[in-house]
């Protein structure tokens, strides 16, 4: 048991861009260290990036999160993926076996081949925007169509229930939600896809929920639920950590706008892709930290974690330590930061990777070159951040420019 | 450099081929890592070894 004491976990944050600053403190003083979570447990709270990347590289630390001492992010999340369990939840074999299943879709060739198609979707966003002049909501406007259309192509989910899932999504991922809620409204998505795949299943389009229907569920490798439970995490997955880096990534750069002139002004992508790379690691929006259990006693950064113990990762921390990064709160597009852990680490690294730097790289490529006046329509003390979020962001961003119709 | 790839390993991150292109490519079916030169030319060698290190499955083994 803790034997000083023990902080809270999630911590505040001070200023809206940096994680919070007991993480550079803890960072500092004692990077593998307990902490206080919702349920009284103690889990091990992990700052420093060299010991993140030893527990997310060691598949003696468990990500299924029906293993006891497994450190939930809230009450719900528990329930939900308790209930529903896909492979994001699994070790070795069981999640290379699922997860194999879907690589083929986001390989960087394949990713590239949309390229073409996710610029369109950009370009015709942007075109609605300046038709209806500003002001407008950054997020509802463009940050969230633009994933949200992608990964809609892309699984064969018709767009025109667009308000349906996004609505489910957010209850799922809001931290507030009831154990029960979160449970009712994860079952009501599932079956929403689950009549999708019976379509599908009668009549199989070029997409990638027909795609497993063929190859999975009429081979009997998976189950029309278990497909539904994969489909669920990739519709979530695929429309709410990208439109948040979409829009957050907009509002930093408005705040820095001698790095906004800069990519406004290159057409290389290499910087491009560079910006895309500093943005994840300065904004690292997964920051409930990624989650694992002890399956054996192991040493990290000289502290030993027991078997059955808890351990958080707390990627928004290690993508600030200054022994990699240096001066890590200084946003930089010209930084290497391509080492950065905002997708994770390890097996359960994220799998939509490629698709979401394709989508960042094209938004912020054209964004700031076709709206070159766009700036904030609210200070920063008025726009609504997404504290209450498992995936950080902003709930609202009120832009806008110079009228030029 | 030599440079060697462990296929069982791999998660098809897909951040090799992004980086050296010339030296990783991926299987069409999975996305598995395949090795289109295991001895690439010197001035690679900066690519190569990022691309080791940001590997998250840790599947490429450099020898100099």
């Amino acid at each position: 048991m803790p034997d000083t004491h023990v902080p809270a976990y999630p911590m505040q944050r001070d200023c809206p861009f940096d994680p919070p600053p007991e993480l550079s403190r803890l960072r500092a003083e004692r990077p593998v260290s307990r902490v206080l979570l919702w349920d009284g447990s103690h889990p091990w709270l992990i700052t420093e990036y060299a010991d993140q990347r030893a527990v997310l590289g060691d598949r003696r630390f468990s990500a299924d999160v029906r293993k006891p001492g497994y450190p939930h992010v809230t009450a719900a999340s528990a329930a939900r993926r308790r209930h529903s369990r896909s492979f994001i939840s699994m070790d070795e074999p069981e999640h290379g076996r699922y997860r194999r299943m879907l690589t083929s879709t986001f390989r960087i060739k394949r990713v590239e081949e949309l390229r073409p198609r996710i610029q369109r979707i950009v370009d015709g966003l942007i075109d609605d925007m300046l038709a209806a002049g500003p002001p407008t909501d950054l997020v509802s406007a463009f940050a969230l169509p633009v994933p949200s259309l992608v990964i809609c192509e892309l699984l064969g989910v018709p767009y025109a229930d667009h308000d349906f899932f996004q609505r489910c999504s957010r209850v799922i991922i809001n931290s507030t939600t009831e154990p029960e809620q979160a449970v009712a409204t994860s079952d009501e998505l599932r079956a929403y896809l689950t009549n999708l795949l019976d379509q599908k299943n009668a009549a199989p389009e070029d997409d990638l929920l027909s795609r497993l229907v063929v190859e999975q569920l009429r081979t009997g490798e998976m189950t029309r639920s278990q497909i539904a439970d994969m489909a669920v995490l990739l519709l979530i997955a695929g429309h709410e950590t990208t439109a948040n880096m979409i829009a957050l990534g907009t509002l930093a750069l408005l705040h820095h706008p001698d790095q906004l002139a800069e990519l406004r002004a290159t057409d290389d992508p290499k910087l491009i892709a560079s910006a895309v790379e500093e943005l994840l690691r300065y904004l690292n929006i997964v920051h409930s930290g990624r989650r694992r259990v002890a399956t054996e006693d192991v040493e990290i950064g000289g502290q030993l974690i027991r078997a059955g113990e808890g351990v958080i990762v707390a990627t928004d921390s290690g993508n600030r330590d200054e022994k990699v990064f240096p001066d890590p709160d200084t946003l930089d597009i010209h930084r290497e930061a391509r080492r950065h852990v905002a997708f994770g680490y390890g097996v359960h690294q994220c799998l939509g990777q490629p698709l979401a730097r394709v989508e960042l790289q094209v938004v912020y490529g054209t964004l700031y070159r076709r709206i070159p006046t766009l700036r904030p329509a609210a200070g920063l003390a008025e726009i609504p951040f997404k504290h209450d979020m498992l995936v950080y962001g902003v709930h609202e961003l009120p832009v806008t420019w110079e009228d030029s119709r | 450099m030599k440079v060697t790839v462990d296929q069982d390993k791999c998660i098809a991150s897909g951040q090799c081929v992004l980086l050296a292109p010339e030296v990783f490519d991926q299987r069409d079916e999975d996305g598995v890592v395949v090795l289109r030169d295991a001895e690439p030319p010197t001035e690679l060698n900066d690519v190569v070894g990022e691309a080791a290190q940001v590997c998250p499955s840790m599947a490429i083994s450099v020898e100099e």
